[in-house]
């Protein structure tokens, strides 16, 4: 990651520390700061989109000890129901908006282009104010904290009518999303445009690595649902302050209409998140199978396939508001579809596995548990997606633990795989493989602990968002707790290791990864240089 | 150098591992919840059914799917030598492995679907009782069948003290109301959810009866308990800053017993109703408010009555309470709306009869440091309700 800085040095140091590179005056003549607030390199900025995603995982995880610290025992002990949740709404909106989200626009950033045999994305400037819109949203939502009255306590979701009761921190929170959201409009634009316009001679549709693909759809997925949230938080904005009614019974309107809208965005989103994640992983697994993806073309028609009913299983996540049972049965019917392409995906995986040659370095590892955690994730999924149980479980600790084993299992698992498989390439030095081990490992245990005993809670009857809890819960909270802190703990260690490795690791052999086999790999010197495919390969 | 680091790392991961065996095995000494709560109704035992049916097949496919991923792991690895077949895209077992999990799927919905068209069929209920969600505690109206015409509060009944662990918390802890809600055994009982403020959620898992409760709107569910006893639960959709501190209690009992409770209730309502008419002394009002203050007041205002600003504005020296006592009725009758939008000071108006009103301004005007020496009649608040 940021070993660019090393490698490449700053312009104005150049001279003076003695490295000499062949590029370095490509930096814009900019050094220190000022070259990152002006990068239009497609890897710098996949860099800065990497650290700020790794910050925000900090921050939104510190939030989550925070809540497991109150949660370990029965009782209020640390924090006031208020800033509990205000703590679990924060959690989640800066861990899905301001880690996850990120940290696969910063591997777009740094392998679409090389991926595709391009010098760069498609607008370049764009690119650095996309990037740049960041800091400023999650800033507004940290700020919200220290605002009379504080940050929203009304879960990431930010459901109306309870939004009307909150102070200006909720008014940050709305303007924090629709930067987000423009964010990742222009992100998306980009990455449509580079993909679509600025393939190399040769690099059809059909032959593009699948993660361009994922990431293809992503942005499709982008483009459509976040004007839809910015919609909802805007509405939930003039209802707060301009007198509308669009959630508010009294004046003609529905608080459940917010949902409605919410979710149209909110479940395309789940996928916007796990595509990226699909893509990383179908990269990794093939190269450490030493054997080609089982089937190209059909995890290219799964994929769209998700992505297409994505945008019309929403209602699953409202069975319980009130809906006649023509819809329940549709939504649920709609719903449990999906669990055919992703089997699909699935299997695709598990048979390039098989008769592979594999061997389990760590990004190995992290795409295994990623398999084995999301799968375990999905089937919960479907077990939700069926009204009656969902009626049963619905906002207890069982949907909890199943967007963790999605999100983090999911997203995190794949975003650490693509970590340890692309840093030597963008580094040229490799990371320590017995350290990597021990963060797959203790991740993998930790992450268990948390989540899987909260299925039992929530089978059990613990509600979610709730500060304190009934004493036959105990035992399994004070398990998740544990396993919270260890988890929590595990990650210095990976910052440990990315540090150590950029800063000393030994020298990235010129292909570290036999089996890897995309244009990065076979077209480019390790480290990649600043600027690379500055004529495109004639791949025909 | 990694060695030396993989054993620090080693003692703290077996550290907390450790410390999470010592959790669950004094853990085991109380009752480990596993699995859904025992069913009280026919509907319940068709939910566990399912999930059960539902559990057993995804389990036996995870199994299958990984049974294959680790024979590989196992079987074809680099280090053994295996030599990777370059093999790709077979379209029948492509084929294969799209139509079986859809058949799947439809062997799932059959079963399901019945249970959904069963569980929205509310039509014809013995008794029907309308719920209201406010923040932060229930309302029960008892509107058709035996009982018609009850109507009361059930706030959580658990302690401050335990709490904030000051004192031990009991066997019910945040699982016991002060009015519990009674229904007869084998009746068909049919809740109409609504909210006063913000959306809650009115959950019994032994009925796997769950439905939101919608301000503004009525929405409904339906049970038939087949078991007497004592239900708990809680509140499941996030309302706010005491969301985890409303419980649900429903006591199921016998039908004599419902119809003897029923009486009982009745002959309360008489004997309780407050005569609008009468006038009370200052002290009487103060100590009367005090109860009114506990019960509806305390957790946004405090028992200090410094609030917790600025969502929940102070009482003691506010200008309100010790402003002219018809706006303090006001806004304690119909809640306060400020810029066109509702706060968190909801209408009490609706919940709380005349005298209770009356009280409880009496009480915050005459208590703390607010010494205004007004004594506020039940009729005055009757004669502000009506404008």
């Amino acid at each position: 990651m940021s070993a660019v800085v090393d490698n490449h040095g700053h312009a104005g140091e150049r001279g003076k520390d003695g490295h000499a590179h062949g590029h370095g005056d490509h930096h814009g003549g900019y050094g220190g700061v000022m070259r990152w607030i002006t990068t239009t390199n497609h890897k710098d900025i996949g860099t800065l989109y990497l650290w700020f995603s790794f910050i925000n995982f900090m921050v939104g995880g510190v939030m989550a000890m925070a809540i497991r610290l109150e949660l370990f025992s029965p009782g209020i002990q640390f924090f006031n129901p208020d800033l509990f949740n205000q703590f679990t709404t924060m959690h989640g909106l800066i861990m899905v908006f301001g880690a996850i989200m990120p940290a696969f626009v910063g591997f777009a950033n740094w392998q679409i282009p090389m991926m595709i045999g391009a010098p760069d994305m498609a607008f370049a400037r764009l690119n650095n104010w996309s990037f740049w819109i960041l800091p400023f949203a999650a800033s507004l939502l940290v700020i919200s904290f220290f605002t009379p009255g504080g940050a929203p306590g009304v879960g990431w979701t930010l459901y109306a009518p309870l939004t009307v009761q909150m102070g200006v921190g909720m008014d940050l929170t709305i303007f924090a999303v629709h930067l987000l959201g423009m964010s990742s409009i222009l992100g998306s634009i980009n990455i449509i445009t580079t993909i679509l316009n600025m393939r190399a001679p040769g690099m059809t549709l059909m032959r593009m690595p699948l993660f361009v693909w994922t990431w293809l759809i992503t942005a499709y997925l982008l483009v459509a649902a976040m004007p839809v949230l910015a919609g909802a938080v805007t509405m939930s904005l003039t209802d707060r302050h301009f007198g509308t009614s669009f959630f508010n019974a009294a004046g003609g309107g529905d608080p459940v209409l917010y949902q409605h809208i919410f979710w149209f965005f909110g479940h395309p989103e789940v996928y916007i998140i796990a595509l990226p994640a699909f893509g990383v992983v179908s990269q990794v697994i093939p190269a450490f199978s030493r054997k080609p993806l089982f089937g190209y073309a059909s995890m290219v028609y799964a994929t769209s396939a998700i992505a297409i009913l994505s945008f019309i299983v929403w209602a699953h996540h409202m069975y319980t508001v009130g809906m006649p049972v023509t819809g329940q049965l549709f939504f649920m019917y709609a719903t449990t579809l999906i669990a055919v392409p992703t089997g699909v995906k699935v299997f695709n995986w598990v048979a390039t596995m098989w008769k592979g040659s594999l061997s389990f370095e760590t990004p190995m590892l992290f795409a295994i548990g990623f398999l084995f955690l999301f799968t375990l994730g999905g089937f919960t999924g479907l077990v939700l997606s069926l009204v009656p149980i969902d009626i049963q479980l619905h906002d207890t600790y069982y949907v909890v633990a199943h967007f963790h084993y999605v999100m983090v299992a999911g997203a995190l698992f794949s975003a650490f795989a693509g970590v340890y498989f692309w840093l030597p390439k963008w580094t040229g030095r490799m990371y320590d493989e017995t350290l990597g081990k021990w963060h797959f490992w203790l991740t993998m245990i930790f992450f268990n602990m948390i989540f899987f005993v909260q299925h039992f809670l929530g089978l059990a009857g613990m509600p979610r968002r709730i500060p304190d809890y009934p004493l036959m819960f105990e035992t399994w909270n004070k398990i998740s707790s544990i396993g919270a802190f260890g988890f929590g703990l595990t990650q210095l260690l990976f910052l440990y290791i990315i540090l150590k490795a950029i800063k000393s690791g030994e020298k990235a052999p010129e292909k570290p990864w036999e089996g890897a086999d995309s244009l990065e790999w076979t077209h480019l010197p390790t480290p990649v240089p600043y600027h690379s495919f500055e004529t495109p390969p004639n791949l025909k | 150098m990694a060695k030396k680091y993989s054993r620090s790392i080693a003692t703290l991961a077996l550290a907390l591992t450790a410390a999470a065996a010592a959790v669950l095995t004094s853990g085991a000494a109380m009752a480990i919840e596993w699995n859904l709560q025992p069913a009280g109704s026919k509907l319940a035992e068709d939910i566990h059914g399912l999930h059960e049916y539902v559990m057993i097949l995804c389990t036996a496919i995870f199994v299958g799917v990984f049974g294959f991923m680790f024979y590989s792991v196992y079987a074809h690895r680099k280090s053994k030598g295996h030599k990777a077949a370059q093999f790709h895209e077979n379209t029948t077992i492509e084929i294969l492995w799209t139509v079986i999990p859809a058949v799947i799927l439809v062997v799932i919905a059959w079963p399901t679907t019945k249970t959904v068209i069963a569980q929205k069929d509310t039509s014809n209920p013995d008794l029907t009782i309308k719920v209201t969600g406010y923040q932060w505690k229930w309302g029960y109206d008892y509107v058709k069948g035996e009982g018609e015409g009850i109507s009361f509060i059930s706030t959580m009944s658990t302690p401050r003290e335990q709490i904030e662990g000051k004192a031990p918390k009991g066997e019910h802890y945040l699982l016991e109301v002060d009015n519990e809600l009674v229904v007869p055994i084998g009746k068909k009982v049919r809740i109409l959810t609504t909210a006063a403020d913000v959306i809650h959620s009115w959950w019994v898992p032994a009925f796997g009866a769950k439905q939101d409760a919608v301000p503004g709107f009525i929405r409904d569910l339906w049970f038939k308990a087949e078991k007497t006893g004592t239900f708990r639960s809680q509140c499941v959709e996030l309302c706010g800053k005491e969301h985890g501190f409303m419980p649900i209690v429903v006591k199921v009992v016998p039908q004599e017993e419902y119809t003897k409770w029923v009486g009982e209730r009745m002959k309360l309502i008489a004997a309780a109703a407050d005569d609008p008419t009468k006038q009370y002394t200052l002290d009487e009002l103060k100590k009367r408010g005090e109860q009114v203050y506990a019960k509806n007041c305390v957790v946004c205002h405090q028992a200090t009555g410094k609030g917790t600003p600025p969502v929940f504005p102070p009482l003691d020296g506010s200008k309100v309470v010790l402003g002219p006592k018809e706006a303090q009725i006001a806004s304690v009758l119909n809640g306060v709306v400020k810029d066109g939008k509702p706060t968190a000071m909801v209408a009490f108006g609706p919940q709380l009869n005349d005298t209770e009103l009356a009280a409880v301004v009496t009480f915050t005007r005459n208590n703390w440091g607010n010494k205004t020496g007004d004594a506020i009649q039940p009729a005055e608040v009757k004669a502000l309700r009506k404008k």
